[in-house]
Order: C-alpha cells, then structure tokens, then sequence
C-alpha cells in the first residue's frame, strides 16, 4: 500500500468520524435534514470567502460558510416560529435560496478563478493528498488532514465537555432549560459544530455526501445500542469501517471515493437494519412468525382439549377436519400439525390428533389466563 | 425561611400571550410553603403555560414572579419540575438511572460530571417511587405509570423546597396513583410546596389542601375548604360542572 494510499484512507477516517459524532445528536433531536440543508446552504458563505482569499483550505473560508449554515439554522428556526411554515418546508425554502445564490455567484463571477462546481458538490478525496502543508520547506502531509484533524478535536472537545449538557438539552429541553443549561446556546452551539464540520468536510467529500456521513453511522448505532456513550463509540467506529471498506471499494472498481464511502454507509445500514439481533428487521418478521405458530398451536390444544373425552372426539381431532373448525387453510394447519408434533403437544394416530401430556398443560395454562 | 409572612411563591399581574392571543391575563397567585396546591381549569385555561412562565419556559409579556421572595433564575436549585412525561422521547438511548441522575445537574452546574454521589442520591429516590429495581432498565421499556415515577424520582433527587408537577396523574393507572399521592403528601409533611397541574375533579378534596382555579384569568385560589366551591367551579367551567350536586 502506497503512502499516498494510507493518508487518503487516513483523511476518510478522520472526516467520516468528524461527522459521525455530532451527527449522534442530529438523529436523536431529528435534525438530520439540517445538516443537509447546512451542507447546501454553506455555498454562498464559500464563494464570497473564497473571492476574497483565493484559496480553498484558507481558515476565513470556513469560518464564513459556518456562518452561513448558523444563519441557515436561525432563518428555519425564524421561519418556523411564524406558525405560518412547517418545520419541512422552512428547511426546503430556506436552503435552496441561499444555495443558488452561491450558484449565481460562482457562474457570474467564478469564470476565471479555480472554483468547480463539481468539487464543491462532490468533492474528491482521490485528490486530497496533492495540497501538502509545508513549513519552513518541510513537507508535514496533506493540508486536508490537518484541517480535518482539528475539526475532530474541537468536536471531540465540545461532547466531552459539554456531554452532559447535551443529553439533558437533548432529551428534555425543558428539564434543561429550567436547571439553567441554556438548550437554546447548547443548540446553536451544536449547530456551529455541524457547520464547521460541514465546511471541513466538503472540500474531500463533498457538499451532499456530507449528509450520509453525518447521518448514517449514528442511524446505524442507534438500532444497535441504547446508550448515548456507547452509540457516540459505535457511530466512530462504523464511520472508520466505512470509510476504509469504502476506500477500497473505489479502488476495486476505479469510481469516485466519496461516491463508494457514502455506498458502504448505506449499505452497512441496510446490513444491521436487517440482521442486528432483537430489534433487526429479520429479527422481529421471525419472532412474529414464531408468535403465530405459538398462537396457533395454542389453539389447537385448547380446541382438543375441550372436545376431550366428549363423543364427537374422534371427529373434532381428525387432522383433516381442522380447516373446518379452527378455518384455517389447508396448508396452514398441516404446518401447525407438523408444529405442534415437534414440541410433543400432540400425537398422531390414524388421522386422529391426541394431547400429550405437555400440550394438555400448554392448554390449561393458557384457559387459566 | 419558613416563617408564616414568606411566600413560597408569589406571582403579581402575570399575563402571558402567545402572538397578541392572551394565554393568561393579569393572574395573582401567592401560596405559603408547606401546602399540596392543585391548579385545575377547562383545556386551553393555562394551566401548563402558568407554570411555565413560573419557571421561566416562555417569556411573560407582563408581571413578575417571585420564588421565596427572589426571582426564579436566583432560585432554581430549590426549584423542582415535572414536564409532562409525553413532552420528551422516550426511546432516548439511555436507562432509568441515567434519566433520574439527571436531576443532579442543575446542583452539579455546568461541565461537572455526575459521579458516585449522585448516583447514590438517584438509587435512593428511585427506591423511594418503588423502582430501584428497573434502575438498569431501558427506558423505552416502561410503561406509562413507570415512566411518571422516573420523572417523580428525578424531581426528587434535585432535593428541592418547592415542586412544579405538570399532570403527573395523566394516563397511570389506580396503584401509581395512590404511590404518587402518597408521595406528594410526605413532602408536604416535610416542609415542601407542591403545585401539580390536575385534570380529575373528583379527587381535588381528597388529594390537596389548596387548589387554584383558572380559566385564563385566575378564578380563585386558597384552602380548597374555602374555594373549591361550586359557585367558583361554574365560573371557571362556565356551569359545565354537574357532579358537584352537594
């Protein structure tokens, strides 16, 4: 592996968990929209920062885009308190507006500076090695990892701090605002962070990819742990795995980077989403099919149970005539016959179902309810 | 600061309107310590919103209120609340001890961690609601009367001398009922004043021993002897009111 290699994948770690920790808090306050329209929104802040300094990774550009995306939060927020706008539509008229004034700008003016579209939509992580940070002629690596690195810490600094802070405002604002936390600085606050990451985070993966970062592993993390610390751990690591798988998924199939990380994103969802034990999607489709077979055979035993020892017996536990006193299809109770046999609550003779000492249990206890 | 003259709570012409539509106009409430007061009124009287604006929640567009004689922000380690348990999601990745503790952070202020303390502090109140053994537990895993007694043991665990308590009889069944009055009534023994936003009419005598009345304007308020009368209940319900027949 070229070292090249190694410091992209390195970037791509560092980005993906700068996104994935204040992204915990943007799913648990249902503001993962947010970060989409801050990603968008930031342009203009880009543009008219990068008129005035020339340079892409020049720290003025970021602090002017995380201005932008503070002021996109405070004009959805101003919207919305209006009544007359609905939280959705307030994201979905504000951000447009300022991001096409970012386009306008950038096609009036950017003809004849180095501003593409295409890298600030998309970003590209294959090329993020090239700007190197120098001092004094010595070469100390990529100038994106830096930039990036710093951002992590200050992210990592604020929820370490302020951890607690955030829960209580996170899970009752009011709670936190009576003890005196303020949930009104801890959210902007917070949103700070996600525009300064936002800005870091575009220039390697780009302004739209920005969002599977942000809300994919804390969405992932959180069908798989129930508690804030652990999912805040889990949503680092999952954005780390993504990133590297994602890496080299790019580089099996020579595609954009950005493009296979958000992909792995995806797709690590979508693996947990089906198979994470209990909760999972395959999971709770095999506990209910389980719950149905249970319930039927439940059924069964109480409905021989009754007929026990009574004339019409033999008729009434005649495996073929199940479909016409508990209706059910013909298929359905050869399977719950084949059931219940399993678990010994019934015997078979002749066509004829019998309770077993087991199922005759099963049915008490279940009358006695 | 017991002494017979102090007012555990004095609140002088608060109104409260939310866009030029008057929530609350010009309300009076004084309330001793030590009393168990129940604020009932129709739906959309204010009854949240008045203690809210207590509590500094929402801004009032006139008045004052005064928590033993000093403003709210002065005030608000003595100060306890209860929100509504609907007002906050209860699939938050965390258990019942983690939400109990949080009670502690308002003593513990700003970056603090909660350490041995307060977890000892929150075993104890949970014991005391009867649920120290869900300590561990989920919770999204309780059920709703659960859910109210954790919200009950971190009021507690904030130690505080007066109780904001917004419906916290809603939606729990008889037994919790009983162990939330129960409670109620052994803080009031000791020292403490309780205001619980209450729905149930019925349980008014049984349960407190003042009771407000308000409607939007306050309707009337002391001893609940003097002022839970039906005269003031029609005012308040606007002769809606057909149980109190004696």
């Amino acid at each position: 592996m070229a070292i090249h290699q190694l410091e992209i994948q390195l970037i791509a770690i560092v980005v993906a968990v700068a996104c994935a920790l204040p992204g915990v808090f943007l799913v648990l306050r249902r503001m993962t929209l947010m970060s989409d329209a801050i990603s968008h929104a930031i342009l203009p802040g880009i543009v008219l920062a990068f008129f005035l300094t020339e340079s892409l990774s020049s720290p003025l550009l970021i602090l002017a885009a995380a201005g932008t995306g503070v002021l996109t939060v405070l004009v959805v927020e101003l919207l919305q308190r209006t009544k007359l706008v609905k939280a959705d539509a307030a994201i979905g008229l504000t951000f447009p507006a300022l991001f096409s004034i970012g386009v306008i700008l950038i096609s009036r003016f950017a003809g004849n500076v180095h501003l593409d579209m295409d890298a600030v939509l998309l970003g590209e992580l294959a090329y993020a090695h090239l700007n190197r940070l120098e001092v004094f002629g010595i070469n100390l690596g990529p100038v994106s990892l830096y930039v990036m690195g710093t951002i992590l810490v200050l992210n990592l600094t604020f929820i370490l701090l302020f951890y607690k802070e955030l829960k209580v405002a996170t899970f009752d604002a009011s709670l936190a605002a009576s003890l005196g936390f303020a949930p009104a600085l801890i959210h902007y606050g917070l949103m700070t962070l996600v525009s300064i990451t936002t800005v870091g985070a575009f220039d390697a993966v780009g302004s739209i990819l920005v969002v599977a970062l942000i809300a994919g592993p804390p969405a992932t993390a959180y069908l798989i742990t129930d508690s804030l610390a652990r999912m805040l751990i889990l949503s680092a690591i999952l954005g780390s795995v993504n990133a590297v798988s994602g890496y080299w998924l790019a580089h099996l199939f020579d595609v954009s980077i950005a493009g296979a990380i958000a992909t792995t994103t995806l797709l690590m969802f979508g693996i947990i989403f089906l198979g994470v034990p209990e909760r999972g999607v395959i999971a709770i489709a095999r506990r209910r099919h389980r719950q149905k077979l249970e319930f039927a055979q439940t059924m069964l035993v109480i409905h021989l149970l009754n007929h026990e020892g009574l004339p019409e017996a033999a008729q009434e536990s005649q495996v073929s005539h199940l479909q016409e006193h508990l209706r059910w299809e013909g298929q359905f109770a050869a399977q719950i016959v084949r059931y219940a046999l399993e678990n010994r609550c019934v015997s078979q003779a002749n066509g004829q179902l019998a309770l077993t000492a087991r199922g005759r249990g099963i049915a008490q206890e279940a009358l006695v309810q | 600061m017991n002494t017979l003259e102090t007012k555990a709570i004095e609140v002088t012409d608060l109104t409260v309107a939310y866009q030029e539509k008057p929530v609350l106009w010009d309300v009076d409430l004084d309330v001793p310590p030590g009393v168990l007061l129940a604020i009932v009124g129709p739906n959309g009287a204010g009854k949240t919103t008045l203690i809210k604006a207590i509590l500094g929640l929402v801004r009032p567009a006139a008045g004052r209120v005064l928590i033993y004689e000093k403003p709210y922000p002065a005030q608000r380690r003595i100060v306890g609340y209860v929100p509504q348990r609907g007002s906050v999601d209860w699939d938050f990745p965390t258990n019942v001890l983690d939400v109990v503790m949080m009670g502690r952070y308002g003593n513990l202020g700003w970056i603090r961690r909660p350490g041995k303390a307060e977890r000892e502090l929150a075993m104890n109140a949970l014991e005391k609601v009867g649920m120290q053994a869900y300590a561990e537990r989920q919770i999204s895993q309780l059920s709703g009367g659960q859910q109210q007694r954790v919200f009950l043991a971190r009021a507690l665990v904030q130690d505080a001398t007066v109780y904001f308590m917004d419906e916290p009889f809603q939606g729990v069944d008889a037994t919790t009922e009983r162990a939330i009055v129960a409670l109620l009534q052994e803080l009031r023994a000791n020292g403490k004043t309780v205001v619980v936003v209450h729905h149930d009419l019925q349980t008014v005598t049984d349960y407190f021993d003042w009771v407000m009345l308000l409607n939007i304007h306050r309707i009337a308020s002391g001893p609940v002897e003097e002022t839970f009368t039906s005269d003031n209940l029609r005012q308040t319900y606007g002769g809606r009111v057909a149980f109190m027949k004696n």
